[in-house]
């Protein structure tokens, strides 16, 4: 079982997203996180999906993905040098002083925003890969148990502008 | 000039030389309807009711090897569809399907007869869309008869609301289509055809395994080529059988959990399985790890995703059947490898597939049809009925069997005869049915008689659900739970075995074939057998049931009972 990443074009109509998200629970493949935008091109839209599974499963569901007719190209991210974040909100409610005093300094020290504030709630907007908002939520889990709302995008990912070798390590900010 | 919806509708079916349609009308269809109202260039068929009409585009489309076209209105007429598309689908059938829809404005509002079939068949269809805007009426139906008959054939629905039915808009319907994302393939990677044939020719105990992607790709000749000049024996999948002919010295026989001892022992031995257009479903590899073990596996498929999903495949070769096949025949030569054909021989010889001298077997009647019929379309129902008409049916060119291989449905096999027989009415059209599929369509015999399609049906009754008793008797301790036909509520619950005095089988077949004005022959004694198919076959006008009264707990055999290696048969009943 791994860790892997897909970018689809597809058509941008309706039923499409139906289609792909379907084909992954008819078919039994588990899927962690699933985005879907318009491109530059209004007639596509581009989907970033990431999944766990086997070889095996992966090279069934990339066949697959690309037996749909709506699906215009499957690009496999798994082992390609790429840009990738997660938009994340987290709202903590019921502070003390203490508990905002110890919110800015975990901002500060994760480099992620607070953008709303009033007296007994923080809302913060972290912008990282996934791995570094499972952290996160980790710790602010701990710090404050059930006070926290969650919201999370799903990954976005863009392939990286340099493409050699060395470069390839820097840049793949999946596995921070 | 501006034309409605409806009339374009026509218009694309013209173009498409679309010459027969399968049709039953209601309210968000009517003006489709309307439009095709006395056309003389459209043969539109009615029959009585919607699984059975996609049953019978499905046969239609698999016996001529054109484009079966249903229409149907919106709600329950589509989804009765639904049955009959996950069908052909499966079975790879070129179906483009019509169903009316509510009016776009009233999409959403659980308006009458409102469903959204395009959800419902999207994951049974190769390809499913609702015509949201009049404009992109005629390139949807273009691409959905394309999508449909390239590549792997499939389904395409294409839903149709009311009001763009009645829109007035463009009467052009393009020529050439492109769609970004679906490109079938039309090459063959010729590397891999000479890796192919390498391990080929080198291979001491080669077999090819042929599925019915070779009968879809209509490859028959080429595939007779390739096995005649490299002598090597040929083995099928159910779907895949007739792809040459059965008679024929290098036909071994099918493979899978009712395939022969020889087929199956030749696959477990071989040491290059060379396969084409199957896609190694569970029904035909047995106990995975032990399938084909010694082998180098060749695939050839036209279905990316069919390749290394179930078996991994050492050459995989992405093409169509017909084009692989040709190429291969260019590099092909006679292989020596004559003690391996001969062992092949020696299996089949010390375990034909046969059933019981004595009665009126099965196989006496199965083997009476090919006699009877020198040329013909065979349907199957599914069941026992459909397991034995592919352990003893003989095709070649000349004889074709349709029957549901993937899903596995009942109640396909007569109503299938009725689409086969509208699309070659010189030929020959025989069913070979159960008690229990037959009952699931019985209705069709009036579109049979109205349309006056003289069909030979043949039923075979055990009064049981007979394919699932047998699991039942072999491995559930004889618990006959909901498997006898003849049960009344007279009966007692834990009945495990039929007797004299078990009530009357409901209905009466053969009053219920004259009630529809088709004719009707019970036979119970062997001897009358050929004589009531030749009496079915002289009939020009009518269907003829006959309806064979075999013995009630007869099996199917040999067979790999679950879980087991493909090579692990039982190869006789108990009783015998
Ligand atoms: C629509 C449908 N329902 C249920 C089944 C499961 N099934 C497979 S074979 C069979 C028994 C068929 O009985 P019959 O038509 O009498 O044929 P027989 O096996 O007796 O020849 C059943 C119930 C099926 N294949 N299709
Ligand atoms: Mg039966």
């Amino acid at each position: 079982m791994k860790k892997r990443w897909l970018c689809l074009f597809v058509e941008n109509e309706i039923g499409v997203l139906a289609k792909i998200s379907g084909l992954f629970s008819g078919k039994s493949y588990n899927l962690d996180s699933l985005t879907v935008g318009v491109t530059e091109d209004v007639t596509v839209s581009r989907i970033t999906i990431s999944l766990t599974s086997d070889d095996q499963t992966f090279e069934q569901v990339k066949k697959q993905l690309n037996r749909s007719v709506e699906v215009i190209k499957v690009v496999d991210y798994t082992d390609v040098a790429i840009h990738m974040k997660e938009l994340m909100f987290v709202k903590v409610s019921g502070c003390s002083e203490k508990d905002i005093e110890e919110i800015f300094r975990i901002s500060q020290i994760f480099n992620i925003t607070v953008i709303d504030y009033n007296r007994d709630a923080v809302l913060i907007e972290s912008v990282k890969t996934e791995n570094k908002n499972n952290d996160l939520i980790a710790l602010l889990g701990k710090c404050f148990a059930n006070r926290i709302e969650i919201v999370r995008g799903g990954s976005v990912a863009v392939e990286a502008l340099s493409i050699d070798k060395i470069s390839m390590k820097s840049i793949s900010y999946r596995n921070p | 000039m501006d034309i409605t919806g409806a009339e374009l509708f026509v218009k694309a079916l013209k173009k498409e030389r679309v010459d027969t349609i399968f049709a039953y009308p209601g309210g968000q269809a009517i003006d489709l309807f309307d439009a095709l109202y006395g056309e003389d260039d459209l043969n539109v068929i009615m029959p009585r009711h919607e699984q059975g009409l996609v049953h019978a585009a499905d046969g239609y489309a698999r016996s001529t090897g054109k484009v079966g076209v249903c229409l149907v209105t919106s709600g329950p007429g589509a989804t009765n569809l639904v049955t009959g598309i996950a069908t052909a689908n499966y079975d790879s059938v070129p179906l483009v399907c019509f169903t009316g829809q509510v009016p776009t404005g009233l999409i959403g509002n659980d308006a009458f007869q409102e469903v959204d079939i395009v959800g419902i068949t999207r994951s049974i269809c190769k390809h499913a869309v609702t015509v949201r805007k009049r404009e992109d009426l005629a390139e949807i139906i273009k691409k959905a008869f394309y999508i449909a008959r390239t590549g792997k054939p499939g389904v395409v629905v294409v839903d149709l609301p009311k009001d763009i039915q009645r829109e007035y808009g463009s009467d052009e319907y393009p020529t050439n289509i492109e769609i970004r994302g679906y490109k079938p393939n039309n090459s063959v990677h010729i590397g891999q055809i000479k890796k192919a044939m390498e391990l080929l020719n080198h291979a001491q105990r080669p077999v090819f395994l042929i599925g019915g992607g070779v009968n879809i790709a209509h490859a028959n000749m080429e595939m007779l080529k390739l096995a005649e000049i490299t002598g090597v024996p040929v083995i099928t999948t159910i779907m895949g059988k007739g792809a040459i002919p059965t008679t024929h010295d290098l036909y071994v026989g099918n493979i899978g959990i009712h395939g022969s001892y020889a087929a199956n022992t030749a696959i477990s031995k071989c040491d290059v399985l060379f396969s084409i257009g199957t896609r190694f479903n569970d029904r035909i590899t047995g106990k995975l790890d032990q399938f084909a073990q010694d082998a180098v596996i060749i695939h050839v498929d036209i279905d990316a995703a069919s390749i290394s999903r179930n078996i991994t495949v050492d050459v995989p070769i992405v093409a169509d059947a017909k084009m692989a096949i040709s190429k291969l025949v260019e590099k092909a030569k006679p292989l020596d490898i004559k003690a391996w054909v001969e062992q092949i021989g020696e299996w089949k010889k010390q375990y034909p597939i046969t059933m019981r001298k004595e009665g009126m077997t099965p196989e006496k009647i199965i083997r009476s049809i090919n006699q009877v019929f020198d040329s013909a379309i065979i349907t199957t129902d599914v069941g026992q009925n459909q397991l034995w008409a592919t352990q003893f049916l003989e095709l070649n060119e000349r004889k074709q069997m349709l029957t549901s291989g993937g899903l596995g449905t009942m109640g396909y096999g007569f109503p299938a005869a009725i689409g086969a027989k509208i699309g070659n009415p010189k030929t020959d059209v025989v069913v070979i049915s159960g008690d229990g599929g037959m009952q699931m369509n019985i209705q069709e015999m009036a579109t049979a008689i109205v349309y006056e399609l003289p069909i030979t049906i043949c039923i075979l009754n055990n009064g049981y659900l007979g394919n699932v008793r047998q699991w039942q008797e072999m491995f559930f301790d004889k618990r006959y739970s909901s498997t006898c036909m003849r049960y009344r509520k007279s009966c007692i619950a834990n009945c495990n075995v039929p007797t004299e005095c078990c009530p009357e089988y409901t209905p009466d077949f053969i009053k219920l074939a004259e009630s529809y004005g088709a004719k009707g022959i019970r036979v119970t004694d062997e001897k009358e057998i050929i004589m009531a198919l030749e009496t079915a076959k002289n009939n020009r006008k009518v269907p003829t049931v006959i309806e064979f009264i075999i013995d009630r707990e007869e099996n199917v055999m040999p067979i790999v009972p679950p879980g087991n290696a493909l090579n692990d048969m039982i190869l006789e009943s108990e009783g015998n």
